[in-house]
Parts: structure tokens; sequence; C-alpha cells
């Protein structure tokens, strides 16, 4: 502009990691100021926990651990997996569908920067919610776990968002914004049931044994209370390979999804 | 060939449907360094899905779409171009600061920011969320990360609508000035008041076809009516019987005849009525040309599909 300076030119390096950093950072801002978000992710799998992992079974064990350390590896996953699973859904559906992520698209904001920066922030939610719930178990449950197990417990969850923010993408790129979230609850709350992540799998009738492992959350569950010494099924390469092309097959769904925008009637 | 080696964005028989709808059909659209070209049209005839092209956000079916001899979609075009689209919702938990510190950071060369506050007119709302401003603030954000990456050439899709006339005049006061410093701007617009403002050359579209092209006098002249308006005790019929009169219709109290001839039909009126008063001439506007236009255009289809 005529009137004022342009700006010196930084290197291409370095902008493309400030890129990344600040869309991060404002995922962040976005996220935080939204209550209906942060309430219910933070918590919910708290209070499911201390009421079916503690008040009312905590003093059962099921194989080498109470009832309050195997359902703290289940309800991590499930708080990892609705943090994931909304995070993403809510967000891309409503981004994309009210016409931003087309504002986005016609920049050049690097798509991988637009994705990467709602799967970090889906994984710090995550994190929190483990903690969150590792401190209520050790506090109230009687669990006890060495820190290198609390942390490869943590890290294995953490992980589990990519598969989730995956299916949430799917989703995002099909749903209407107004019915995202409605659509995320309908897959997410049978979809945890079925994979035992409320009540242990080995109290369940058959049938759930038998449709668990077709579903993700059974896996990133079953690495989770391997980690933690109670009962698990497989093993946690066969779960990480199941993850896996989980992924790799919501990524394609998502992207199907994502090619239908271009035959969308406008002006 | 000369339109070809200027232009800094092309459509060349450029064909896009949606499902079994023909958005465009067939488009040949230069734009021309430096000009501010208007693409003009009903609802529904094309205007979104050209800028759509023009920007890599659709793909067409066939034909090609041509920015700076390039793919749209290239990362180098993307960096020298800005957009404002219509956008239903923006994210509403971010202030208006952070949303353009966080599209300036997506260009090499942005513009500072408080030349981008300036000239979108965003002083004092700096610290707002974008969920609590008005419409016509809304707008004006946007078109600030439309310019903030300091574009050389710039996409409007309809950035007036539905504004008050204080804010339209801002958005069009800093269009001149980027226009003045050498951008081109391309602008899809209902509003034929701001084409004859801003546009130094008009494409007018209707079910995806394009019907008319040329500055906006000569979109007028294409119409080549004139307007009469007069209290006269001449009955309609009588009037239509004169040899040049295109239309003639009750306004109110007065006679609105529409001719090519002036002259002849003035004379044809005193000589039948000397009595005549109240005598108004008046050029057509653009915005009865693009009327005409439609209509003649819309006769034409329904003839064919008869």
């Amino acid at each position: 502009m005529s009137s004022y300076a342009t700006a010196v030119p930084s290197s291409p390096a370095s902008r493309s990691f400030s890129i990344y950093l600040t869309e991060t950072k404002y995922e962040l801002l976005k996220f935080l100021r939204m209550p209906a978000y942060v309430i219910p992710t933070l918590t919910f799998p708290v209070l499911f926990y201390v009421m079916f992992g503690i008040v009312f079974n905590g003093r059962q064990t099921i194989g080498s651990v109470n009832v309050s350390t195997y359902l703290l590896a289940t309800y991590g996953a499930f708080g990892v997996i609705a943090a994931s699973l909304f995070g993403f859904a809510v967000g891309v559906a409503s981004e994309r569908g009210l016409g931003w992520l087309q504002v986005k698209r016609a920049s050049p904001m690097p798509p991988a920067a637009y994705l990467l920066a709602k799967l970090l922030v889906s994984m710090l939610f995550s994190g929190i919610v483990v903690l969150a719930l590792m401190v209520v178990g050790i506090a109230f449950g009687g669990v006890r776990m060495a820190p290198s197990v609390a942390l490869s417990v943590l890290g294995t969850l953490i992980a589990g968002s990519l598969p989730f923010g995956a299916m949430g993408l799917a989703i995002g790129c099909y749903a209407a914004p107004n019915s995202a979230p409605a659509i995320a609850n309908i897959l997410l709350l049978p979809m945890s049931f079925c994979s035992g992540l409320w009540l242990p799998l080995p109290i369940l009738p058959r049938f759930f044994q038998v449709i668990a492992p077709f579903l993700p959350p059974y896996h990133l569950a079953q690495m989770a209370l391997r980690l933690v010494g109670a009962p698990s099924i497989g093993s946690p390469w066969q779960h990480a390979l199941a993850l896996l092309g989980f992924t790799i097959g919501f990524l394609l769904l998502a992207q199907r999804g994502f090619a239908r925008e271009d035959t969308r009637v406008n002006g | 060939m000369a339109d070809h080696i200027r232009a800094v964005a092309s459509l060349r028989d450029v064909t896009k449907k949606y499902g079994p709808v023909t958005a465009l059909k067939e488009i040949n659209l230069d734009v021309r360094r430096g000009e501010l070209l208007a693409i003009l049209g009903p609802n529904g005839a094309g205007k979104t899905t050209a800028v759509r092209l023009f920007l890599g956000l659709a793909r067409a079916e066939a034909g090609q779409a041509r920015v700076f001899q390039e793919d749209p979609r290239r990362y180098s075009n993307r960096t020298r171009i800005g957009a404002m689209l219509q956008v239903a919702k923006v994210p509403e938990t971010l202030k208006v600061k952070e949303h353009i510190r966080q599209f300036r950071c997506y260009y090499p060369n942005p513009l500072p920011y408080p030349a981008v506050i300036e000239m979108a007119a965003l002083e004092g709302l700096e610290n707002r969320l974008f969920g609590e401003l008005s419409g016509g603030q809304k707008q004006r954000v946007l078109f600030a990360l439309a310019i903030c990456g300091n574009p050389d050439l710039l996409f409007l899709d309809e950035p007036t609508v539905g504004l008050d006339v204080s804010t339209r005049h801002v958005i069009w006061d800093q269009i001149r000035r980027l226009l003045g410093q050498g951008r081109t701007v391309v602008l899809t617009t209902h509003y034929l008041e701001e084409v004859d403002a801003l546009a130094d050359r008009v494409v007018v579209l209707n079910r995806g076809v394009i019907v008319a092209q040329g500055t906006s006098g000569e979109i007028k002249s294409r119409t080549a009516q004139r307007k009469i308006r007069c209290s006269t005790c001449l009955p309609l019929a009588d009037i239509r019987g004169i040899a040049e009169v295109s239309n003639a219709s009750q306004q109110d109290s007065c006679v609105e005849i529409r001719t090519s001839q002036v002259e002849p039909v003035l004379r044809e009126l005193f000589l039948r009525d000397p009595g005549l008063k109240n005598l108004e001439l008046s050029n057509s506007t653009l915005e009865e040309a693009f009327l005409k236009i439609l209509e003649d255009e819309n006769a034409q289809a329904e003839e064919m599909t008869a």
C-alpha cells in the first residue's frame, strides 16, 4: 500500500512454522471460549467414572486389578474418543457447511495446518481428561500405578485422538452443521457401550464380546487395559494396526465427502 | 489475442455442472490487469460459480480456469489473490484482531496490521468477538481478510449485499483506492448502482451464459432507449400508434413513452395534443438496460423451448 511499508518477507520455513503455531493457538482459543464443548468434554467422563468406577463398584476386582483401575483405562478411552470425535465433527461440519472453510481454502493456508491444529487441540483436551481421571482414581479409587505405566497409558490414549479425529472429520465432511452433534452422539454412545467402555466387557452378554472387535473404541480400550495390567485380549500391535486401518478408512471417507462439496449448487 | 496476453485471469470454454444443472455453459471471460470487472446477473446466473472456478474451489467439467497464466490452485497464485466470499457464519469466538492476525500469517508479504484495520474501518472493534458484530461490521472483517495478504487480484462476491449505505461507501472507497494502486478487482453484484460507480467493464450473465459485455455505457446503449414523460389527453392506444414508439404506459397522472427516436415522436405528440405539458426526457439507466437484456434473453429462451 502506498502509505504503508510492507513487512519484510520472512523465510519460508520459519513462516510455515509460524502458520502451524498460529493456527493451533487460535483453534485452542476458539474452543476455550466455547463452554458447550469444554464443560461436557472435561466433566462427563469424570462424572461417569466416579459413578460407575468408584462409588458403585470400587471394591470388586477384575483379574488382578480393581474395577477402579479397569474402568480408568476404559473411561480414559471414552474421554479421548468424545473429545476428538466432537472437536472434529462439530468444528468441521459448521466451518464447511457455513462457508468459512471456503475462505480458508482460497487463502494460501496449508490444508495440513488446518487439520493438525484441530488434532493437537483434540490431543490436549484428551490429555487433560485422562490426567483428571488418573488424579480422581488415585485419590478416591485406590488406583496404584507406577509413573512409567501412567505415562504410557497417557501417551497411548492421547495417540488415540488420531483415529477418532479422523472419524469426526468424516462426519464433519458429510453432516450438516446442525445435525453433526446429534450424529456424533448417536455413534459415540452405542459404540462406546458395545466396546465395553462403560461396563467391563467380561460382565456384558456374549453378544457384545463378538461385535466389539468390529468397533474402533474396543481396540483403544484393549491397548490401555493391557498397560494397566487388567485382563485384555489380543496383542497391542494387532490393536494398533486395526486403529491404523480405521484411520485410513475414515480419511478416505472424509475425502469422498469433501469432494461432494464441489457438486453443491449455488449462484 | 492481445486480450489473452493482458489477462491476469481467464475462463476458457468453461462448462460447469452441478448434477443435472448447468451453472456455466462454454464461458469465455478475460480479466484484464488493473481493471474492475463487474459480473452482473440475477440469482442463479452463475456469478458465484465463476468466482469459485477462478479461486480453484470448484473444478470445471470442460475448459479451464487460469490465474496469472497458471492453475488457480497453485500456492504461488494463492499468495497473490484475495477473496471475499458469501459466508453464512465465521467462527464467532475469535476476536476481530485474532481473525486478522491468523490470516496475515498465511501470506509472505502481508499488509501491516494497522493498514488492514484502517482500510476496513475496524478501529475500535479489534477486541470484539466476531459473534458480537453487526452485519456491516462482519462484512468489513471479511473485507479485511480479503485484503490482508496484499493481493494483486481481488475477488469480491457480492461484497455489499445487505449493507447500509455508509458501509457500502466505505467499501467502495477502498476498492477505488486498491484500483488506484494498479490492483485488479473482480466483483459480482446485484446492485447496478455499484457497477455504475466502480466498474470499468461489465459482463452480464444469465442462466450460465454471457448475454452482454462492455463498459456500462456500452451496455446502456445496447438498449438505446430513451424515455419521454408527459401529461397529455391523448389515449394510450393513439400514442402506441405513432410509428417510432416502442412502448407507452400510464404512470400516475403521466404517460411514459419509450422510443429510440425522440425527436419525431415529440413532433407527432405536439401536433396531436398542443396542450401537452410537464415534459421530461431521460436516458435509460443501467438497471433498465440490464432488465431489457434479461427480458429479451428470457423471451428468446422461451421461444426456443416452445
